[in-house]
């Protein structure tokens, strides 16, 4: 650092006039250095204002159909994609032109960030709650618990992911959907799923195939932890093991959790897109950017567009949580820096 | 060593025989059978074809009959009829005899092709895609990390690690479409949908001929499946390099006075690209997996395609015998990536 043209301070002053710190606002100051963390950070903002404001932002809802307008253009659409000239109805009421229902692109991009959001933050949650209960326990008690946790996470991993899911979404889909009787489990559950567009059962599909990664990390984070002084100290002073849990292991642990998840977000934006794009996941009408991706694709030699701008939505968004994530992972240990 | 592969092999057998059973019993949970269609078949009818296909029996009985046919492997002189029933995965003639191995039944939606001959089919299309896009990703990952290392911060090392992100970033079924796009739609150069390759298969696995039809077909969708693998090996390698690089051997043979190429190829290099090894189990299933995606935004007639209208054609042998192959792969990858690195690094070789 240039600082020959200040004059030296007295040494005790600057030691005294250095700011108070502590981990939380050291790896924050180092987040808010990092331009691509803080860009994505961003990014991530805007789409929750996207979401919140949802219904003001979009021009009318997304089920809307509008038949005599479908697969309008507007006029710097088709001057983008100039072989659309000549067919492409021209019509700039529709900022990103409509689908072949008359549907607008726009409003359903602007919902769609809703369930791909929804995922990003109830999927991590879900993986974590399973996975550090269940880490938790098992490097706490440790023996022969442990052994037998442990090679069920070994089992669980062996299934194909991507085909567990598939399975299970069919699974959901064709047997809870069609009960007649109301207060039966399968009947609430299936009431509950359309309520909430189809998200239900792809959040339970997500739990139950991606929590193993993060117990494997609770337990060594839990089995180093549970051996350093201070957790003796408290033992010592008579905490039970419900405190010494919450109050001084996991606390200490949580940082490689939370990083180790942000990582996680983009799976699980890809899962419910991949869901969505084949059918299994959100109920139509709600608006998956990776089911518009599925019906642009079809007509991708005459409207280019309506796969490629929900791509673009969902690339971006991808983008977003990736830069945060590695910043966060630099911010709270800068020894991993560059590690996947 | 000898008791840890042991060990290793007896484990997989305990998984593999989880994860049929969390199968059959998940799928036969699905309400509606193969033979339920719009018109209703005679009660007759219906209980011929049930017995037929063991349907009517207990579920239990069911399965222990299914993981006999699939597991214990049959020696006979008898020629092979050309029934469904009687189609083995595995077929070889060896003299007078024939190995036959691993009858996973046949397809309920098709008269004429069992499971077996749905995996002949299909599987070496999804095999010829899987193993394309390793070779991508390693050919462009390892190279793209090594690269990023050597030059750590400079415009060599943001290019590496932004093309990183971008493979990480852009998932296949946004990346397909958009090459599809730019190389189908727009340039025309290469067709968007489609496989070059139909059988018989060289060796029941290789394309006949590697003719350049075959390469325009086969571009876009390895692109699509190999760079996001390509994105993980070059993070990997990277990080794996620049802390090699910081080890004391390395100062060690640089200060014997060894050309900087020679301490970068045999001591760096060598130790860093272990690390890299053991990703190459969870690679491996990622790329598995990652030809369903592929397969299904590039219409390319593997397994993957297969399994997802099997699922809604309830066709219980061709779902199940997929999710077991695969599983089976994924087992076998991990193990043999284990064995692999137990060798490559002495340290875990003593213990």
């Amino acid at each position: 650092m240039a600082t020959t043209e200040t004059t030296p301070k007295p040494l005790g002053e600057a030691i005294i006039s250095r700011k108070e710190t502590n981990l939380w606002k050291d790896a924050f100051s180092r987040l808010t250095r990092n331009r691509a963390a803080v860009t994505g950070g961003v990014i991530i903002f805007l789409l929750f204002l996207v979401y919140v404001f949802a219904p003001v932002i979009a021009i009318r809802s997304y089920d809307v159909q509008i038949s005599k307008d479908n697969n309008a253009m507007p006029q710097w659409l088709v001057a983008l994609f100039p072989m659309t000239q000549g067919y492409a109805r021209v019509n700039n009421a529709y900022p990103l032109g409509a689908d072949d229902l008359g549907r607008d692109v726009f409003s359903r991009i602007v919902y769609g960030s809703r369930i791909s959001l929804t995922v990003a933050f109830v999927g991590p949650l879900i993986a974590m709650l399973i996975g550090t209960i269940y880490g938790s326990l098992s490097g706490f008690f440790g023996g022969k618990l442990d052994n037998l946790m442990m090679r069920f996470v070994d089992t669980m991993y062996a299934f194909p992911t991507l085909l567990l899911i598939i399975l299970m979404m069919a699974f959901f889909r064709s047997s809870f959907a069609g009960i007649a009787e109301p207060g039966s489990f399968k009947y609430t559950m299936n009431q509950l799923d359309t309520k909430v567009g189809g998200l239900l059962f792809i959040f339970i599909g997500i739990g139950i195939t991606s929590w193993m990664g993060m117990a494997r990390l609770t337990r060594g984070q839990v089995l180093s932890l549970r051996e350093k002084e201070f957790v003796e100290a408290a033992r010592a002073t008579g905490s039970t093991n419900l405190r010494i849990m919450f109050r001084h292991i996991l606390p200490n642990a949580i940082g490689p959790l939370i990083v180790s998840e942000t990582l996680a977000i983009p799976g699980y934006i890809s899962y419910e897109a991949f869901l969505s794009f084949i059918g299994l996941g959100v109920n139509p009408p709600t608006p998956s950017w990776g089911m518009m991706i599925s019906d642009g694709a079809r007509v991708i030699r005459t409207y280019p567009h309506l796969a490629l701008i929900p791509g673009l939505a969902l690339a971006i968004t991808m983008f977003a949580f990736n830069f945060l994530g590695d910043g966060l992972r630099d911010a709270l240990d800068p020894r991993m820096r560059g590690s996947s | 060593m000898g008791q840890f592969v042991v060990r290793r092999i007896l484990w997989m057998f305990v998984v593999l025989f989880v994860v049929s059973f969390v199968t059959f019993f998940l799928m036969h949970q699905v309400p509606g059978g193969p033979f339920d269609s719009e018109k209703a078949l005679p009660a007759d009818i219906m209980a011929n074809l049930r017995a037929r296909y063991h349907l009517d029996q207990p579920l239990w009985r069911q399965y222990t009959q299914y993981v006999y046919d699939v597991l214990v492997p049959r020696v006979t002189s008898k020629p092979p009829s050309p029934s469904v029933l009687d189609s083995f995965l595995i077929d070889v003639k060896m003299g007078d005899v024939y190995f036959r191995w691993m009858n996973f039944g046949p397809s309920f939606t098709s008269k004429s092709r069992s499971v077996n001959d749905i995996f002949h089919d299909q599987l070496p299309v999804s095999f010829q895609l899987g193993v394309m896009a390793v070779l991508f990703a390693m050919g462009l990952g390892i190279p793209l990390g090594i690269l990023a290392a050597l030059k750590q911060n400079t415009w060599l090392d943001y290019l590496g690690m932004g093309v990183a992100i971008f493979g990480v970033s852009v998932p296949a079924i946004v990346m397909g479409p958009i090459l599809v796009w730019i190389f189908a739609v727009t340039l025309k150069w290469l067709p968007a949908t489609g496989w070059g390759a139909k059988p018989p298969y060289l060796f029941g696995f290789l394309p006949s001929e590697f003719s350049l039809n075959f390469f325009k077909y086969a571009l876009l969708p390895t692109i699509t499946l190999g760079m996001g693998g390509s994105a993980i090996l070059a993070r990997l390698t990277r990080a794996s390099l620049l802390q090699v690089i910081r080890e004391d051997y390395i100062r060690t043979a640089r200060a014997k006075g060894l050309a900087e190429r020679l301490v970068i190829v045999r001591h760096a290099l060598r130790n860093s690209l272990i690390p890299v090894a053991t990703v190459l189990g969870p690679y491996f299933a990622a790329v598995v997996t990652g030809t369903f995606v592929v397969e299904l935004v590039f219409g390319i007639p593997g397994l993957g395609k297969y399994f997802v209208n099997s699922i809604s054609n309830r066709d219980y042998p061709v779902i199940m015998g997929t999710i077991l192959l695969y599983a089976m792969v994924l087992v076998i990858a991990n193990v043999v990536v284990d064995i692999v690195y137990a060798f490559l690094d002495p340290r875990i070789r003593i213990q």
